[in-house]
């Protein structure tokens, strides 16, 4: 019990190293950022692990666990405790968290040494890993926000790492107000939270949900509000604009904040939710459509850009929507089983992505690549791993998690055919564009100068996590695999205390009644388990047909297609339309009607107007009677005198 | 209080004294000008500090009063604290030595007269949060103007009289209807002195017919809101900080502005609860358009210091919407949220100031890239702002938070609205940043500015350590408002029924069920019974 009754710990090591980077990191060698940053993070991962040891000989009556620190803000009724919490949702974050930031710790050690600001990347990344674990740690809405907002300052500073870029200082300041206009949902959610059930804290709410029902309008507009900030933060439709751009950001970043952790800020918390959630029938359908049209989007999206990292940025928008729709259509275990797979391929393919850029001194351009797998055997490998498990091949880590969530889509106590029929649609494209990636960048022939580049290996620091994740994104499905031969997902039998503790009774006879209606129409579901894979291998060799057999045949289809084309590779031209509609229409108005207009015409206008009358009628005055010159307080006792009467005569009259 | 205690008197008049051993000083003696400057205000500090030990969170009641005889029978020379002033005093006290601390190179040009205003005004302003006799209050608040006017005006930037004139103009208007009033209040009172005046309205010996009351409050109001500036009424206000030495700027947005909130929260609501009731729907759509215009008007400037400025316009409007939510929550908030802005925007104005001493332009396209020759200083400019823009766990955060859930307990819409706010001051800080430290440095001069010198690094370290701890230990502050805050509203929902008693059955609950509760345990425990009433369910 000795770290379980010291949670503040895990917080306070990488919060400790990101202080101790900032301060004197500037003055110091490379090795000793490093001993500090990995170090760090390194014992926050041991002591998560310790922690969830501890957990695990707990009681059941005694989870979630929590301890309180100390009184963060107090006013009238409203109290909110610095306090943490773990549960079995907790757990899976926590260990996911920590030890796949370890990881590209170590890997950054490799990629950023000879980058300037050495110092300031690691104590912006430990300090990034702070907030995130205070995030899912957080026992109520407000520290959970704490985390939520400091992420994404991370974010922000990290997108803007190299700041002298303009690009990469738009990106950073694009990402932090697109997750903002996010957040204002998710503020006036937190209002409504409180307003209802005058607590902030998770259990009290689940409880007093649970045992005093509320309105299913209210709960709706409650979820609807949060869901909105989980839109901003996990780039969902329409925010999810800023992601594409934070691929500004070196490559760790994109692997860490912008796949692995971060960005599934919002499914976690729509996850966390669930009492709430699960008592707001329409939010759910909400969100599940959210995220299925948004993982069908967006893959579309990603059939047609040529900088490997664009494409796994657009990859993550999918892939987060297959989380949303997860959670939306009630399998949320499944959602969170995604989040934690993703976070190892996903993560696996950025630092993959980054050792190929790294290698290949610094081109992202796929179609200035190829024939790379000899050269660089190991991120090859890896990459390959990573790339079957997110296309769903049998076997992957990917394939279990993406499974449990068209098959819940499908004939869940929620299904809704048409949202698992995008889902499926979506994964044959994500296979399609994974491959794509895959054989522009390993097969072929090299269509770069062979005498400019010199291609090769990442170093080992760099190598050694790749592995590692590629090992978790194989193995790390198989919790569910007993399932496919009738047995029970060991994933989600762990998680269930979280999502049934507080699910109302009606879901429970919903589900049972689901069962018995649909078994007529079973057969035919059954028939359909199997349509993912098959699609997944049809994208498998619509990319293997278009890459590597008919390498022209792309050419051709991209000039027959070309209105299609240019809509895909112009992201159906969202960001332009959002500036055209917002951003230059708000700025106009501000600068030519407010500022100009109110501010300068109208007000001081008026201001100076009166300033001139009283001027002019105290230069008549003084030709009448030699007043002083300069004598403003004349006519301000003038004009306020006169401003009285006419209030006397006016409230006067209007009573 | 037993025992008169002249700590107050210490605390208003300790600078005014140190005003006279700086005029014994040779106009040409700068280096012990400054000296003496600073240490006054350091001690200045310090001594205020004494408050905190003696001061009891427990009670409702001033605390250090001092009363005595001044003018007649009427006017007395009466100071107090409560919750609601004690922190404004401490932040007079901690923004002066940085105020000082910031013009000990930049200003060069009569630096006697420059520190003697300095320190007047703060004797003023203190003067001003302490007075309980409305006769003494008004002579502090106009005392504020003189030396304000002199300082925009003699040691201002280029357009410094115009922006001096506007803000004399605008402050004296509302002056003189706040004096009409104070005025017609001693008419009907027979005395200056608030907690008597206060008593009589409480025992219904004095009552204003309603169009008395509102005429009253409005004058108050007027005189208040062009202090804080509440739109439509801030157009001096750009003008004036623009164009103010940076010290001038740190203490016109640091505690000058809180004048008026202060006044608000001191005056209009006690003295008049219910024209205060009727008025808030129009002031508070007044303060959300503030919000959302001054964040707007922010956003699209050129010159760093008017986009300061105009952040202040929509900082200021959230406190107003706070305390005319009339909730104990947003009211603290309100009360938190003008120390906050008196620590963030004071940050704000002296980040600027440093940048102007070294290049002598507030234009932002001067800038550019300024994070590559100064990372030091831009580094704080960045953590300074992102207080500004209520990043947690930063002191904006809480203070802008309790405002927002406070109000929306009464008025859902109003802190929907207002939390747009939060959206605009991301864009606007932002963008801003991005303009001056971000980028390649594209001005050539630029290239060799030098870092944050020591003298510039405890001013922005201090900030940054004030922003930081009043982010997390927001309670210290909070505990001891409490109880101020909730009899105030407790007053006020009595005297309102008394006066709905005598014309009209109605209901305006001022204070939720849940409030209601904490204010009956902590005022009347006879009626704790109260405190079982079911929480209130909001439906959307």
């Amino acid at each position: 019990m000795l770290l379980l009754n010291h949670l503040w710990i895990i917080l306070a090591l990488p919060l400790a190293g990101a202080a101790i980077n900032g301060l004197f990191g500037k003055r110091w060698p490379q090795s000793a950022v490093n001993s500090v940053a990995v170090g760090s993070v390194s014992l926050a991962f041991l002591a998560a692990a310790e922690t969830v040891r501890e957990f695990c000989n707990l009681a059941p009556d005694q989870i979630p666990f929590i301890g309180n620190y100390f009184t963060w803000m107090v006013a009238g009724p409203f109290r909110v405790n610095f306090s943490l919490q773990v549960d079995q949702l907790t757990v899976v974050m926590l260990l996911t968290v920590s030890f796949v930031g370890m990881l590209i710790h170590i890997y950054s050690t490799g990629y950023m040494a000879h980058e300037g600001g050495y110092y300031r990347f690691f104590c912006y990344l430990n300090l990034f890993m702070f907030f995130m674990l205070t995030l899912v740690m957080a026992a109520n809405l407000i520290v959970m926000f704490v985390g939520w907002e400091g992420v994404g300052l991370c974010s922000y500073l990290l997108i803007g790492f190299w700041f002298l870029k303009k690009s990469a200082a738009d990106a950073g300041k694009k990402a932090f107000i697109v997750t903002r206009i996010g957040d204002f949902g998710f503020t006036v959610g937190i209002l409504l939270v409180f307003a209802a059930f005058q607590s902030v804290d998770f259990g009290t709410i689940f409880r007093d949900v649970s045992q005093n029902p509320r309105s299913e309008a209210l709960l709706t507009a409650i979820c609807i509000l949060l869901f909105t900030g989980a839109i901003g933060k996990s780039a969902q439709l329409p925010l999810y604009v800023w992601l594409p751009d934070a691929m500004e950001g070196p490559t760790p970043v994109s692997a860490l904040i912008h796949a692995a952790t971060m960005v599934t800020a919002g499914v976690y918390m729509v996850a966390r939710m669930n009492p709430l959630f699960s008592r707001a029938p329409a939010a759910m359908l909400v969100v599940a459509i959210v995220g299925a049209v948004t993982a069908f989007y967006s893959a579309t999206i990603g059939l047609v850009q040529t900088d490997i990292k664009k494409v796994l940025a657009y990859s993550t928008v999918s892939q987060l929507g297959y989380m949303f729709l997860a959670c939306g259509v009630g399998a949320y275990a499944a959602g969170i089983f995604h989040l934690m797979t993703h976070a190892f391929f996903k993560g696996l393919l950025f630092l993959a992505a980054g050792s190929v850029i790294h290698a290949m001194g610094g081109e992202q351009d796929m179609f200035k690549m190829g024939g790379l797998a000899k050269k660089i055997p190991v991120t090859y490998w890896t990459m390959l791993i990573a790339t079957l498990a997110i296309a769903g091949i049998p076997g992957f880590a990917g394939f279990f998690s993406k499974d449990a969530i068209l098959e819940a889509a499908k004939s869940g106590p929620n299904a809704n055919l048409a949202l698992w029929l995008l889902g499926v649609a979506g994964a044959g494209l994500t296979s399609f564009y994974m491959f794509r990636l895959v054989f522009l960048t390993f097969f072929g022939k090299p269509r770069f100068d062979e005498h400019k580049v010199h291609v090769h290996e990442s170093p080992k620091n760099m190598t050694v996590p790749l592995i590692v994740l590629a090992f978790l994104s194989i193995f790390g499905g198989w919790f569910a695999a007993p399932k496919l031969i009738g047995g029970i997902d060991h994933f989600e039998k762990f998680l269930s205390p979280v999502f049934t503790a507080y699910a109302p009774q009606a879901a429970e006879a919903a589900t049972a009644t689901s069962e018995a209606a649909t078994s007529s129409g079973m057969e035919l579901l059954h028939a359909l388990t199997g349509v993912p894979v098959i699609v997944a291998v049809l994208g498998l060799l619509a990319a293997w047909w278009l890459y590597i057999k008919n390498p022209e045949t792309p050419k051709r289809m991209a000039q027959s297609l070309r209105g299609l084309y240019l809509l895909l590779l112009n992201k159906y031209y969202v960001d332009e339309i959002y500036a055209a509609l917002i951003v230059r229409p708000l700025l106009w108005i501000s600068t030519n009607v407010l500022w100009h207009v109110v501010d300068e015409g109208a007000i001081d206008g008026a201001v100076n107007g009166t300033a001139r009358v009283a001027r002019e009628s105290g230069s008549q005055l003084r030709k009448l009677q030699s007043g002083n010159e300069r004598s403003y307080a004349t006519w301000v006792v003038i004009g306020a005198v006169g401003f009285t009467v006419l209030l006397l005569v006016l409230l006067g009259g209007a009573r | 209080m037993g025992t008169q205690s002249h700590l107050l008197t210490v605390i208003t008049f300790l600078p005014l004294l140190s005003v006279a051993a700086l005029l014994l000083l040779r106009s040409d003696d700068h280096v012990w000008i400054r000296r003496i400057a600073l240490a006054a205000s350091l001690a200045e500090f310090v001594v205020s500090l004494l408050l905190l030990p003696g001061f009891s969170a427990a009670t409702a009641k001033y605390q250090f009063e001092e009363y005595h005889g001044w003018i007649g029978d009427a006017i007395h020379y009466h100071l107090g604290v409560d919750g609601i002033s004690l922190f404004l005093v401490l932040l007079t006290t901690f923004l002066t030595p940085l105020a000082i601390l910031c013009s000990w190179e930049s200003i060069r040009e009569n630096v006697k007269g420059f520190f003697v205003a300095l320190l007047v005004i703060e004797t003023a302003m203190i003067g001003v949060f302490v007075s309980l006799d409305l006769f003494l209050f008004f002579v502090f608040w106009e005392l504020t103007l003189i030396p304000m006017y002199f300082m925009i005006g003699m040691w201002g930037h280029d357009r410094r009289i115009y922006a001096a004139v506007k803000f004399i103009l605008y402050t004296m208007f509302g002056s003189i209807l706040m004096l009409v009033a104070i005025l017609w209040l001693y008419g009907k009172a027979g005395t200056f002195d608030l907690p008597e005046i206060q008593g009589l309205l409480q025992s219904g010996q004095i009552a204003f017919s309603p169009r008395a009351e509102m005429l009253m409050f409005v004058a108050f109001f007027l005189a208040f809101a062009i202090k804080v500036p509440l739109f439509p009424l801030h157009t001096w206000l750009p003008d004036a900080h623009t164009e103010a030495p940076t010290a001038g700027s740190v203490i016109l947005a640091g505690v000058m502005l809180k004048l008026g909130t202060y006044g608000i929260l001191r005056f209009c609501l006690p003295l008049f609860p219910a024209s205060a009731h009727r008025a808030a729907p129009t002031i508070a759509v007044l303060a959300i358009i503030g919000i959302v215009y001054g964040a707007l008007v922010a956003t699209v400037q050129h010159d760093l210091k008017r986009l300061v400025a105009y952040t202040s316009v929509s900082h200021l409007g959230f406190v107003v919407l706070g305390i005319f939510a009339f909730n104990t929550i947003s009211i603290q908030g309100a009360i938190y949220q003008m120390l906050n802005h008196g620590v963030s925007t004071g940050a704000l104005f002296l980040g600027v100031g440093m940048l102007y001493d070294r290049r002598h332009t507030h234009e932002i396209k001067e800038y550019g890239g300024l994070a590559t020759p100064m990372p030091v200083l831009m580094s704080f400019f960045l953590f300074i702002a992102l207080s500004s823009l209520a990043l947690p766990p930063l002191n904006g955060f809480v203070g802008e938070f309790l405002i927002l859930i406070g109000t929306f307990q009464n008025h859902h819409a109003w802190a929907s609205w207002a939390t747009s706010g939060a959206v605009l001051s991301a864009i606007y800080l932002l963008w801003a940043y991005q303009r001056v430290a971000l980028g390649e440095v594209t001005v050539e001069k630029n290239k060799t500015l030098p870092d944050a010198s020591t003298r510039e690094r405890v001013i922005l370290a201090t900030m940054a350590l004030a922003i930081l701890f009043m982010g997390v230990a927001s309670p210290l502050f909070t505990r001891r408002m409490e109880v101020s805050t909730n009899a105030m509203l407790e007053q006020m929902k009595d005297q309102l029924g008394r006066a709905q008693e005598a014309s009209r059955p109605a209901t305006l609950p001022c204070l939720t069920p849940a409030q209601r509760a904490a204010v009956t345990q902590t005022q009347q425990p006879e009626q704790a019974a109260l405190a079982t009433t079911p929480e209130r369910q909001v439906a959307p």
